[in-house]
């Protein structure tokens, strides 16, 4: 018979990444430069998240909130795949974030150097939830190139932090962050 | 898979000569045209249909705990169950293991529609699900191994 596998190790296992940072910063640039298929856009609403306060109410009103959420995928073999989730942009949805964050494997927050105060909110919530990230400056045409040092002052992250240069358009750029990403994960697994 | 077994439907091409007028050039057929007539006024107006419309109006899953990335497999009966049209789209999407996020965008549902098909459709025996768990550090190795030699 074929069981439920939910709790089998075994079988294929998904792995998330999420792409943060404020808005128009390049993440689903960023998504789209390493991902084997096109970016794909779903929609969450705040009736999702009614469901579990089970109030016929809430239910009732027409003040549902839509969130499009970016993807992409990245087949690595047969039993491994990884999902890249970027974050919505412009205001901050909480239950959205939480499922986004909830069980990633970490985070990458991306900063633009013209409004590098735009991703302070998202730092706040990923040192909160002591999710691993790393710091990705997309160098936008134009933009000064500052030095990694300046930025982590502007941020305030600590030492532990990687701050790293990327281009979001460069699919070898964003290998770079990811694995830079990953190698985080396992100094604080190590830790 | 189209084997000789599969007379149901005429072969498009043969309709022409089995059936000398197409319906809806037929000129008296009143129940047809009010049915068209109706639904040119639907498309017109931009009627709203509610997200869980194809849920019956259920927004709580059978089934707790699916996250975005929980992925979703069909088994093999599934293919020749009699399921709805969305359930069958997602069925057919998980010939090989997708994510939730992946079937909602796919199908064209909001999350929340997604999990509530998904949930039925594993509390029906169709699917098996693979919920994330934490990884070991020699697979979170070899996930960075192979992201590097992408």
């Amino acid at each position: 018979m074929y069981g439920r596998s939910e709790r089998e190790s075994t079988g294929p296992s998904a792995v998330k990444i999420v792409i943060s940072g404020g808005f128009g910063v390049g993440k689903t640039t960023f998504i789209g430069a390493i991902s084997e298929i096109e970016p794909l856009t779903t929609e969450a609403s705040m009736t999702d998240r009614a469901v579990g306060i089970d109030d016929a109410s809430l239910l009732t009103q027409k003040t549902t909130t839509t969130v499009a959420l970016d993807f992409g995928r990245i087949t690595l073999d047969s039993s491994l795949i990884l999902y890249l989730f970027g974050t919505p942009g412009q205001e901050r949805f909480d239950f959205l974030w939480d499922d986004l964050a909830t069980g990633a494997l970490g985070s990458v927050i991306i900063a633009d150097t013209r409004r590098i105060e735009d991703c302070y909110p998202v730092l706040d919530y990923f040192e909160d939830k002591s999710t691993p990230f790393i710091v990705a400056v997309n160098d936008f045409d134009g933009a000064d190139r500052f030095e990694l040092a300046e930025v982590r002052e502007a941020l305030g992250v600590d030492e532990a932090v990687p701050v790293v240069h990327c281009d979001a358009r460069s699919r070898e750029s964003v290998k770079g962050v990811l694995v830079a990403l990953i190698e985080q994960v396992l100094l604080q697994r190590v830790a | 898979m189209r084997g000789d077994d599969e007379p149901r439907l005429p072969d498009p091409r043969m309709i022409p000569i089995a059936q000398p007028q197409p319906w809806f050039e037929q000129p008296s057929s009143t129940e047809h045209s009010v049915a068209t007539g109706q639904s040119a006024t639907d498309d017109g107006d931009g009627v709203f249909v509610r997200p869980f419309i194809v849920t019956r109006g259920r927004t709580r899953p059978l089934h707790d705990g699916l996250r975005l990335e929980t992925l979703v497999e069909a088994l093999p009966a599934a293919l020749s169950a009699p399921l709805q049209f969305e359930q069958r789209q997602i069925v057919e999407l998980a010939q090989r293991p997708v994510s939730v996020a992946e079937v909602a965008a796919r199908v064209g549902v909001p999350l929340g529609v997604a999990r509530v098909l998904i949930a039925d459709l594993y509390t029906g025996n169709y699917i098996s699900l693979h919920e994330p768990h934490e990884l070991p550090v020699h697979v979170i190795e070899r996930i960075r191994d192979l992201v590097r030699a992408l």
